[in-house]
């Protein structure tokens, strides 16, 4: 099977994922967790090297680290499906004793996770620890975030995009979900971002373009990220987003940032993303 | 009254950049980061041996405890160092979410803690930081009281996995404990056997305390005094065993009473032997500006103040 038609299946069966662990526990954030899908499947299914049996040091591995962590169900989902855990674990998603807490966390143990992340701002900062490590330790592996837009927000994502440029620290990949949404409304009414490019290229940072919705375009752009990596300067991908990507009644709009959807709307919404699990080990859980 | 002597006043801060710099030269993982303050953590001699191993962060307090969170995930152990201020309050939620929460080797180095930070005033003078630490869960914290000490206890932490909040300060002290004494993280060290009340006191009020207890002595008072550096986890042993041969307690810190040292003896007591108790520390107010010794008095620190509530929990006893 080509790469983009085994990543679109597999998006669409981490999309299903979705939709599903929040309606089974009427909670969580399905907006930011469909608009980064696609983002996610290229990430783990196709561009980094890493290892499934997981070892928090991660040494020779590409590591990666969410940092807006409220997109926790698209992470268990792709981590799930690229073998950390089971997948039938994905049902204990943000329900009492679970490894799957609502945020992500490193504390109950979940393969996959090397950060704890919900309070915003915070990842960068670990991400760009970790990669300073691998310099250390004469680690010529890659590590990648992903950070929210409206995360931009917060005032320590700056100090750490000072530091890494000051450092010359070119071993890291961060990407940013542009999807100008946030809790209260989109970025331009609650506090508006203006020129993100003009910002990450002032603060030293070699500054790429993506459309984050079309699998191809984004496998490129991470592939030739990677080809900037090394040359003195942190790499960031200004990735452009539609919020609830892949569900015609969540796009487009602030308002399933984190709201579950009822029965009729889970059905409405694996109507629109077929199963695939016609494709290897897929299917729902 | 056993008889204590030294022979320097150094400050804890500078046993904190001794040991920082042995933790080095022992173990090639141990890493640096500072958050523009040097010299005043007395980090110079470690940046000097391993820069490759020290990280300037600048004026960024919450990206260094990222940093060093991070720094983890490879095997590292990073040493944060700024003021306490900023190594606490300023950076709280960072530390509960990237270090505590996340289970992080990391090694949070404060110094220019409580009043004696002097003329600086209260904006820099925290008094609340090991209230706020020892509530994070799996979070160690330590407060040594000399030189020796807090050197000790930096070799000591490098080698303990898991989060350590190291509290330590500026003036200079009396530097009485042996130096070859073996720091051992959550153990109390008994300075004087007595019988008539148990004194516990940690950090820059354990001099003041065997001052107190010569004083105590002079008055025909048999002072049990206990140092007790490691706050979390509390040597709950060590204090039980006091307070059943003494039956009072004062405790003696450079910190609120509220969420200090004595709120820790507090608690263990009402729980395992309800006993009377009087707090040497800040009577929950901000500190100002002044001279360490100033402050001191001002604020009831100070060998007399733990005379006083000794003669006060006897009353009551």
């Amino acid at each position: 099977m080509p790469t983009t038609e085994k990543l679109k299946k597999i998006a669409t069966q981490v999309r299903r994922d979705i939709v599903r662990m929040v309606h089974a526990v009427n909670s969580g954030h399905p907006g930011g967790s469909l608009g980064c899908t696609d983002y996610l499947v290229a990430l783990y299914f196709e561009v980094m090297k890493h290892n499934p049996d997981f070892s928090m040091d991660g040494k020779n591995e590409d590591l990666f680290f969410l940092s807006n962590g409220h997109i926790s169900p698209v992470f268990y989902s792709v981590l799930a499906r690229s073998g950390y855990f089971p997948v039938k674990e994905l049902a204990t998603f943000r329900k009492l004793n679970s490894r799957l807490q609502g945020h992500p966390t490193t504390h109950e143990g979940l393969p996959g996770v090397r950060m704890a992340s919900g309070s915003l701002g915070q990842g960068l900062s670990v991400a760009l620890g970790a990669a300073l490590t691998k310099k250390l330790n004469g680690d010529d592996s890659l590590v990648y975030s992903l950070h929210g837009d409206g995360e931009l927000q917060e005032g320590q994502i700056w100090e750490a995009a000072m530091y890494a440029a000051h450092n010359k620290v070119d071993n890291i990949i961060s990407t940013i979900d542009v999807n100008g949404q946030q809790i209260d409304g989109s970025t331009d009414q609650v506090l508006s971002l203006g020129n993100l490019r003009a910002k990450w290229e002032a603060f030293g940072w070699e500054v790429l373009d993506a459309y984050g919705n079309n699998i191809d375009e984004i496998v490129k752009t991470l592939q030739y990220a990677k080809t900037q990596t090394g040359k003195g300067k942190p790499v960031v991908i200004l990735m452009k987003t539609e919020m609830g990507a892949g569900v015609d009644f969540m796009m487009g709009s602030h308002k399933w940032h984190g709201v579950a959807p009822n029965d009729e709307q889970l059905a409405t919404a694996l109507a629109q993303l077929e199963e695939t699990s016609g494709y290897n080990y897929l299917g729902d859980y | 009254m056993k008889k204590y002597t030294y022979t320097e006043k150094k400050d804890t801060r500078s046993g904190f950049g001794a040991g920082l710099l042995e933790a080095g030269q022992k173990n090639p993982n141990v890493v640096a980061l500072c958050a523009d303050l040097i010299g005043s953590l007395k980090m110079d001699a470690f940046k000097k041996e391993f820069p490759e191993r020290f990280f300037q962060v600048g004026i960024a307090e919450a990206n260094m405890i990222g940093l060093a969170a991070g720094m983890t995930i490879g095997g590292k152990i990073p040493f944060t160092g700024t003021f306490a201020n900023f190594s606490t309050g300023r950076v709280y939620d960072q530390i509960r979410q990237s270090v505590a929460y996340s289970d992080k080797n990391v090694k949070i180095c404060a110094s220019h803690a409580g009043l004696t930070l002097g003329e600086d005033g209260a904006t820099h003078q925290i008094l609340e930081d090991i209230g706020m630490m020892k509530m994070l869960p799996g979070m160690t914290v330590i407060n040594p009281c000399d030189f020796n000490q807090t050197k000790a206890a930096t070799l000591a932490i490098a080698d303990h996995h898991g989060p350590v909040y190291l509290r330590f300060g500026r003036p200079t002290v009396p530097n009485f404990t042996p130096a070859d004494q073996k720091f051992e993280i959550g153990k109390a060290v008994m300075l004087n056997e007595g019988k008539d009340v148990t004194i516990i006191a940690t950090g820059h009020l354990v001099w003041p305390a065997i001052e107190a207890g010569e004083m105590l002595a002079e008055m025909g008072i048999d002072a049990e005094i206990i140092n007790i550096h490691t706050i979390k986890p509390l040597d709950a042993e060590a204090v039980l065993t006091s307070v059943a041969k003494t039956r009072c307690v004062v405790t003696c810190e450079e910190h609120n009473r509220l969420g200090g040292l004595g709120d820790s003896v507090a608690q263990l007591l009402s729980q395992q032997m309800p006993t009377a108790q009087e707090f040497v520390a800040v009577n929950d107010s901000f500190g100002e500006s002044g001279t360490p010794d100033q402050l001191m008095a001002k604020y009831g620190l100070n060998k007399e103040s733990i005379v006083t509530a000794v003669q006060k929990v006897l009353a009551r006893k």
